[in-house]
């Protein structure tokens, strides 16, 4: 009986698809074409450079591993691990501050907090480069508000290193966190609560076994759009730290354009493929989860 | 989710993107520019003599109308006053792009548009970008008139470049926020000035940075051929606490964030004119114990859209006048000694230089490129942590 009536159903659902599907590949083709345009040729072009050596002198070029072989050397080897360091610490960091933020917005009673809330982290996700830098070096920098007012300067405070870069990312970060995860949150059904609570569980038992398996994919999400938002950042951390903490985006900015390294640019395309590398290896981990999240949130 | 996901990807490579687009622009050559004088192209014409004299360059840049420049600041050693004064006396219009573009950027333009009528018309650019320009056969020879009073180791001996303007590594010190301005570079390790030395980039960036860590090498038992004793100096001025590494500006320098700030000796004198009405005592030292001198040099594109404008540019920066002007900015025109002797020189804005002993020496190409090796491996370790 079940069995007939499933294949009755099934028919006229993947005939209504298969009609559904044809146009539906037509609409994306602009999509497909951009993206080859705006992405794919200059990703062919990153390729090629960082293959590519000219010889300064007579102009020939030549295909070659060396300018790969100098990224992952040396001080742009320091500067590819500082970066992966800088982005893994405050991505972490990031989302283990906004998932208790978002949650507790979430189960608010206010809608209008909510509301708030969201729009904040929703401008604020936004808010970097050079005017987040300059806002935080007036405000606890050398000579800043903060600073002064508060003597950090004695108590060995440093905006200018790892942990200030670190406490600069956060204030964009924070709120890209709890902009991605407050779906997941608001998929989480209060049906599951109730049921874990009426067996008896506890909230931590609730949170261990039910809300975060099913949230451990979105959470995962989140973090590396948060690794991959801090690994990109370039501005802010010109402006702030300029060299002394090791990010490897300046250091392809110094070899393609500088006053004093000259014919480096390759070696920045080979930089920028080690870049696009790392980035593929963390998005790596991620996908497959994310087909298991779809499953409970849909 | 998945729709921000292709976007991290694009972050991740959207610096180095946006450079493979600029590197692989594609050019139209639209432009007709090359006008002729007396039958002569002024794209070969290598001297004024070429045009049939100073009047005939004049008359065809005239023509011409336009010159485009790129990456001089108007800050930077007097550049607004020579562009002012060049549009004023020619009645040509300069187009600066990129004021604050590096000499990288320079050249960038220059192969990515080439054949473009936005292409820049003349450069700026430092030594070592020079040489290398000159061998990828990217300037034109062209001699000014006082070509031969620029002393011989400033100058390309085909002419493709030669030395504008220098200056020495200084030290520049705000009065009001230090109590004894350092004059030398052991001074700097003073603990008194805790977080307070600053340089004004990263030094694999920054020419004057790098000129920087040259001269703190010399101070400290380096040569022309060993800078490393200057990544220790920086090590141990990061170690003790008294290194910044907020790169100074004039924006840092007046909100007090960068109190000693190493720099070239005419943007910090610039500097210290620039802020006197704002309540800021900046007084500039040239080291006694490190001195470092070094100049930028001067060059046509060979394919200078303006070609007769480029040329009339040189003469006028190599002209009494423009030379001047740059000393008024403080830095050290290549013909200040030929200036002296010919009694043209601005006495008054000669008087006006930061001291120094001695007579300036310049690191070969081959010295300061082992240089460079040695510190783009190095910096990062030395002021990093």
């Amino acid at each position: 009986m079940t069995a007939a009536l499933t294949r009755a159903d099934a028919a006229p659902v993947a005939s209504s698809k298969r009609r559904r599907r044809a146009p539906g590949w037509l609409a994306v083709l602009p999509l497909l074409v951009f993206t080859a345009v705006a992405f794919g040729l200059p990703a062919v072009a990153i390729l090629n450079g960082a293959f590519t050596v000219k010889d300064p002198a007579s102009g020939t070029t030549s295909y070659t591993t060396e300018n790969l072989t100098t990224s992952l050397q040396g001080a742009y080897l320091t500067a590819l691990l500082g970066s992966v360091k800088l982005s893994a610490v405050s991505a972490a960091l990031g989302a283990l501050l906004g998932l208790p933020l978002a949650q507790a917005v979430v189960t608010s009673r206010f809608p209008a907090l909510r509301e708030a809330v969201l729009t904040a982290s929703g401008v604020l996700a936004n808010f970097g480069g050079v005017p987040l830098a300059f806002a935080f070096v007036a405000t606890l920098g050398n000579a800043g508000v903060l600073t002064r007012h508060l003597g950090l300067a004695d108590t060995g405070w440093d905006l200018y290193s790892f942990w200030g870069l670190v406490l600069v990312y956060l204030y964009f970060l924070i709120p890209l966190m709890v902009l991605t995860i407050t779906p997941a949150l608001d998929g989480l059904r209060t049906q599951w609560r109730e049921a874990a609570q009426n067996n008896g569980a506890t909230a931590v038992q609730y949170w261990r076994h039910v809300a975060l398996p099913v949230l451990l994919p979105s959470l995962l999400g989140g973090l590396v759009l948060l690794f991959g938002s801090a690994f990109a950042a370039y501005a802010t951390a010109a402006a702030m730290v300029g060299s002394s903490v090791p990010l490897v985006t300046l250091q392809i900015a110094d070899a393609i354009s500088g006053n004093v390294l000259v014919g480096q640019e390759n070696v920045a395309l080979a930089l920028s493929l080690d870049m696009v590398l790392v980035a593929g290896l963390v998005m790596a981990v991620y996908l497959p989860l994310q087909r298991r999240s779809a499953r409970w949130l849909a | 989710m998945s729709v921000s996901l292709p976007r991290s990807a694009v972050l991740g490579g959207s610096l180095a993107v946006v450079a493979a687009l600029a590197l692989s622009a594609c050019g139209a050559a639209p432009d007709d520019a090359s006008t002729t004088a007396d039958g002569k192209s002024a794209t070969t014409a290598t001297s004024a003599a070429d045009f049939g004299g100073m009047d005939k360059l004049v008359e065809a840049a005239k023509k011409e109308g336009k010159l485009n420049a790129i990456a001089l600041p108007r800050d930077w050693a007097n550049y607004g006053a020579l562009i002012d004064g060049f549009q004023k006396k020619y009645g040509i219009k300069i187009e600066v792009e990129n004021p604050d573009g590096s000499s990288q950027d320079e050249i960038n333009a220059v192969t990515s548009r080439k054949g473009q009528d936005r292409a820049p018309d003349v450069l700026d650019l430092g030594s070592s970008f020079a040489i290398s320009a000159a061998q990828q056969d990217l300037l034109a020879p062209y001699k000014v008139e006082a070509y031969d009073d620029i002393p011989a180791a400033q100058k390309d001996a085909q002419a493709r470049w030669y030395n504008d303007y220098g200056g020495y590594i200084s030290i520049g010190c705000d009065a009001k926020r230090v109590k004894e301005c350092p004059t030398t570079f052991e001074d700097l390790l003073d603990p008194q000035y805790k977080g307070q030395v600053a340089l004004n980039g990263n030094p694999t960036k920054s020419g004057s940075a790098f000129g920087g860590v040259y001269a703190a090498s010399l101070a400290n038992g380096g040569s022309f051929d060993d800078i490393q004793p200057g990544l220790d100096f920086f090590a141990e001025l990061k170690k003790n606490g008294n290194y910044t590494p907020v790169e100074s500006t004039p924006a840092t320098v007046e909100k007090g964030e960068t109190p000693i700030s190493i720099d070239w000796d005419y943007l910090n004198a610039g500097y210290a004119e620039q802020f006197k009405s704002k309540g800021v005592d900046w007084k500039v030292a040239v080291p006694t114990d490190g001195q470092f001198s070094q100049y930028y040099s001067q060059a046509i594109n060979k394919d200078a859209p303006h070609p007769a404008a480029a040329r009339l540019w040189q003469e006028y920066l190599y002209s009494a006048e423009g030379q001047n002007l740059w000393l008024k900015g403080y830095a050290r025109p290549a013909l200040m000694p030929a200036m002296e002797r010919a009694g043209t020189l601005d006495k008054t804005a000669a008087a006006l230089l930061p001291e120094v002993s001695g007579t300036p020496a310049f690191p070969s190409e081959e010295q300061q490129n082992k240089a460079k090796t040695v510190l783009a491996e190095g910096w990062a370790k030395a002021v990093s942590g």
